[in-house]
């Protein structure tokens, strides 16, 4: 393989970890390699040139060079920090969740993530400026899982395939999708869904992002689908999250 | 070459060291080799004192000598009861007193939220932060955390749970470092830096 000593990209910073002395080992989102860790010498000087681009929930552009190991930024410049994010402790936490979520279901250098990049950076964006960025964090749920091959069932009984009718319904999340009354009577490993849950979860999987705000759930049905949502992507990972412990103390 | 494994030992010790690679441990342990025999005791002892000799301070949670009851900042009647300044290290309280100029307590976090990471508010020395408080007397708190992601999500969060408390909550003034050159600057730190422009005088 003849690949470049150094290149350039446009990506996201996910997390840093202190790495010896005065260096960052960073993960970042990058455009067209999706997840990819690289080294940041001397990012925790107080006068590193770098250290403040280089702050999770910021969109950067970035010059890096193969090191041995890791490759190393050489240069690094903001192309966007969110800065509302900073300072509004419900909205840091759903940008930890967003950013949660594409770390822990993406592999390194994945490759082809152009579509994915773009819906990480448009859901940072709508968090940052919009007055509630509950929806656009449910929007991104639903648009990940598509990406990720995840997709959930709502039209049809995923075991059966018949219409699901406007009634209360269960949802497996080892199928991925609704299991109507007949089929689920009795079954073991399925949640109980209500109409008005399934509505919604049905309007942001089939609608625009434009369509999707117009959405106005109540606080009850809020909670009832951010359950869900959470509990069908610790399923998937098969391990807790930790951001929505976060929110659950920054809300109250 | 294969060495002997006292020596093995050593060198394998010292490269769990944060900042220390397998040539500086090398290095480090055939000096002390080398050198005479008082060397490497007074380094033995001092490193048997550390974990031995040290306590938390009950109040701040800064580091303190050990059978103390508090440490020396708060049984201090010099320094000013009604104001606490936080910081995540006990190693940010060096640099502010190396300074000299505050005149308060301090309060250590031991960390910053990390919603990521999941380190959450109990995770930190919050909750003793918030019971000092509670007792009366406390005028002031001035959030000295980092100013990182992680810094500022945990001033806020301690803003957020010191506002009931009716003190004025501060927050250390951010701008450019010194010797630090604009064109560089971040969005955050300018924007920060233009915030908290002061009148010259
Ligand atoms: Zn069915
Ligand atoms: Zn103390």
């Amino acid at each position: 393989m003849n690949q470049p000593r150094s290149f350039r990209t446009e990506a996201v910073v996910i997390r840093h970890a202190d790495w010896g002395e005065a260096d960052r080992i960073l993960t970042l989102f990058t455009r067209e390699q999706g997840k990819l860790r690289v080294l940041a010498k001397g990012a925790r000087k107080v006068l590193s040139r770098k250290a403040g681009h280089l702050e999770p929930f910021t969109r950067v552009t970035l010059q890096l060079a193969r090191g041995r190991d890791l490759p190393i930024v050489t240069q690094v410049e903001t192309l966007d920090a969110y800065l509302p994010l900073r300072d509004d402790l419900l909205k840091v936490g759903y940008a930890a969740y967003v950013l949660e979520l594409i770390d822990r279901l993406t592999y390194d250098e994945e490759g082809n993530t152009f579509s994915l990049f773009r819906l990480l950076t448009e859901t940072l964006e709508r968090i940052a400026s919009e007055a509630d960025g509950w929806l656009a964090v449910r929007y991104y749920e639903m648009r990940l899982l598509d990406f990720l091959g995840f997709r959930p069932k709502l039209f049809e009984c995923a075991n059966c395939g018949r219409p699901v009718e406007p009634r209360d319904q269960y949802f497996s999340p080892g199928v991925g999708g609704v299991i109507c009354p007949q089929c689920g009577m009795g079954l073991p490993g399925l949640w109980n869904v209500d109409v008005e849950t399934l509505k919604y979860l049905r309007h942001f999987q089939r609608s625009s992002y434009a369509e999707a705000v117009r959405a106005r759930p109540n606080a009850e049905a809020r909670k009832k689908i951010e359950a869900l949502m959470q509990a069908y992507f610790t399923y998937l990972l098969e391990r807790e999250l930790n951001t929505p412990g976060f929110l659950k103390r920054v809300r109250t | 070459m294969l060495l002997p494994q006292p020596l093995q030992n050593l060198v394998l010790a010292f490269e769990r060291l944060p900042g220390i690679g397998p040539k500086s441990a090398s290095r480090l342990a055939f000096f002390l080799l080398r050198a005479p025999e008082d060397v490497s005791r007074q380094l033995a002892d001092a490193l048997i004192a550390l974990k031995q000799n040290t306590a938390f301070c009950p109040e701040c949670f800064n580091i303190m000598q050990a059978g103390r009851e508090r440490c020396e900042i708060c049984e201090s009647r010099a320094r000013d009861e009604r104001v606490i300044c936080v910081v995540e290290e006990p190693l940010d309280v060096l640099a502010l007193e190396r300074v000299g100029a505050y005149k308060g307590k301090y309060h250590v976090l031991h960390g910053v939220l990390s919603p990521i990471e999941g380190i959450g508010p109990d995770d930190l020395k919050i909750k003793p932060l918030l019971e000092r408080v509670a007792r009366g007397g406390v005028t002031e708190v001035i959030l000295a955390t980092n100013p990182s992601m992680e810094g500022d999500a945990t001033a806020l969060y301690l803003r957020q749970q010191l506002l009931p408390f009716g003190v004025q909550v501060t927050r250390l003034a951010r701008g450019l470092p010194v010797g630090g050159d604009l064109e560089y600057a971040d969005q955050n730190t300018l924007l920060r830096a233009l915030s908290g422009r002061q009148e010259m005088t």
